[in-house]
């Protein structure tokens, strides 16, 4: 700030208000329907203080879910979501620090040609190949389970990417004296590089947990059963009733529910997100 | 390519370390893509049982269906109303926060969240306030006497996935638009603040050009999140309808490949969209590579 005006604080502050109210209003109104009955929905406005359904709506929900739809409990699809989103998470870090390892500390023929294919997959996102996706997976025998879910999604490039940046940018003088002292690539790798990595570990693993939680076009073409369903995919099924007015109360408290776990995340972890995110951009 | 001085020596580690990437790669992604290629040139006929090479027609076909220019004009829509509407606001917001001295931090959880909604959860949440017959916004735009129906009006309809995906975006915009801002030193504006420059003045000829490589990144970022990352938005909503009006254009492939079952539209349709993803990617890196170098 260059110069004190009075004005131009009070509109900013406006502006932020504003903003914030912009962000909080649908989640606000999503909180309160969580907590009215099925009949505030018949007819009228939806409401807008609270009501007195939170308990009855809430443990319905988490034991029972909603049979019309076919949607199980929501106790079931906050576990597949969590297996979903870890598995991912860890699964990419996984994977990506060890080809960047070996791309960056290791000369071997291919070298190039293994870099190049991993950087090509930032430009197929699974919208552009769907149907044949869905094959492969369908003819490995992996429809409808936690394997088809997360392994044809745990290469990872920006991954790769930002680890053999981290890397690269480790004095070389470390390795050496590791190898001086005897140490072989692995130990190197576990007792150097891993504990030198940890916060480029714990930003990656803050986005990739939401991006693996969040994900909907994937799931949606994998799960046949409802045994496989996660939260966000199951709040779809939900609303998508063709002749009966949806259970909105229901259908709320489980957008609460699916909501809750990735932004506490966030909020807690603000720090870690940012830098992930602005690392993974890079 | 850049690597240490000193490499490790060893003939199968490094193959077996970069293996599990590798593998998932080729099956995953470049066998499907490879697939979808070939099928573009491919017909199928209505039983499935025999295919027959066709050149070029399933492209012809496709740019000359009508529903599929829809498409192309719908996506340029949505993706410029995603991109104006969640640049603005966070940059409005981010110049906002540059001002804030003490409460910069609180402003910035609060709005930062919305990053971690799934856009099927954001969708669903819009779709509810804007039910015609019990929304809040339906109720508030009857008394100003426009009868709003999402289901009947393709403009509504558009309104509604539009504010859902952007709501998503802002928070992602916002923090780059912070760290853009943090980066301008304070001394040019001081200095044009000394010259008689009022805040408007600096905000034209200091602040914006010197926030255009963040603004340029923005929007090849946000392009790709219009265009790829908002299935969930449309599929969880509108469903592309009424009468295709939100049809983008991965909400298309989806429904012409997996439920109307047209392998060789949909086929084409995907390498259509691969050269969109290959042209934006380079794009991007072309930029990058020149952001390192000043």
């Amino acid at each position: 700030m260059v110069e004190n005006r009075r004005f131009l604080n009070i509109l900013a502050h406006l502006v932020l208000i504003l903003g914030v109210a912009f962000v909080a209003f649908p989640v606000y109104i999503a909180l309160i329907a969580s907590t009215h009955g099925q009949n505030d929905f018949l007819s009228g406005v939806i409401p807008l203080l609270p009501g007195h359904d939170t308990i009855r709506n809430y443990s319905a929900m988490m034991t029972q879910g909603l049979a019309s739809s076919g949607a199980p409990p929501l106790w079931l699809m906050l576990g597949n979501s969590l297996i979903m989103a870890l598995s991912i998470s860890i699964g990419k870090i996984a994977i990506s620090i060890i080809s960047a390892f070996a791309i960056v500390y290791f000369r071997f023929p291919g070298r190039m040609i293994a870099f190049w294919l991993i950087f090509v997959t930032l430009m197929l996102p699974v919208e552009v190949r769907i149907l044949p996706t869905y094959k492969v997976v369908a003819e490995l025998g992996m429809l409808n389970t936690y394997a088809g879910l997360t392994v044809p999604l745990i290469a990872s490039a920006t991954a790769t990417f930002l680890f053999r940046q981290v890397f690269l940018t480790i004095p070389e003088e470390l390795m050496e004296a590791a190898r001086i002292d005897g140490a072989g690539p692995m130990k190197f790798f576990w007792d150097i590089l891993l504990p030198l990595s940890r916060t480029n570990i714990a930003a990656l693993f803050v986005i990739l947990f939401i991006y693996g939680w969040n994900q909907y076009l994937w799931p949606l073409l994998v799960t046949t059963g409802t045994d496989h369903y996660t939260i966000v995919l199951g709040i779809k099924r939900m609303a998508d009733i063709a002749d009966q007015q949806p259970e909105w109360n229901f259908i709320m408290s489980t957008v609460v529910l699916a909501m809750v776990p990735p932004v506490l995340v966030v909020i807690f972890m603000q720090r870690l997100f940012v830098k992930g995110l602005i690392e993974t951009e890079k | 390519m850049s690597t240490k001085r000193n490499t490790f020596r060893h003939r199968t580690l490094p193959y077996l370390l970069i293996a599990p990437q590798l593998v998932v790669t080729l099956v995953f992604f470049m066998w499907p893509a490879a697939q979808a290629v070939i099928q573009s040139f491919q017909q199928e006929d209505a039983f499935g049982l025999s295919t027959t090479w066709v050149g070029f027609q399933n492209y012809q076909a496709l740019f000359a269906d009508p529903d599929y220019l829809n498409a192309l004009k719908v996506t340029v829509v949505f993706t410029l109303g995603v991109t104006a509407m969640s640049l603005g606001l966070a940059l409005l917001l981010a110049l906002a926060v540059d001002r804030m001295v003490k409460s910069a931090t609180v402003y910035t959880t609060l709005l930062v969240w919305p990053y971690a909604v799934a856009p099927a959860v954001s969708g669903v949440m819009w779709w509810f306030m804007f039910n015609p017959t019990i929304g809040i916004f339906p109720y508030l735009l009857r008394m100003v006497g426009y009868d709003w129906n999402h289901g009947l009006h393709g403009t509504d309809a558009m309104i509604l996935v539009v504010l859902a995906a952007s709501w998503n975006q802002i928070s992602y915009n916002f923090l780059f638009f912070v760290a853009g801002l943090q980066s301008i030193p304070a001394s040019l504006r001081e200095a044009a603040a000394i010259d008689g420059a009022g805040p408007a003045k600096r905000f034209w000829t200091i602040t914006l050009p010197l926030l255009s490589p963040t603004t340029f990144f923005l929007l090849v970022v946000n392009f790709v999140y219009a265009m790829f990352n908002t299935f969930a938005t449309i599929h969880a909503t509108t469903q592309g309808g009424p009468a295709g009006s939100t049809n983008i254009l991965v909400y298309k492939v989806f429904n012409d490949g997996f439920i109307g079952l047209n392998l060789g539209s949909s086929s084409a349709q995907s390498v259509v969209l691969l050269f969109i993803v290959i042209a934006l990617t380079v794009v991007q890196f072309a930029w990058v590579e020149r952001r390192v170098q000043y």
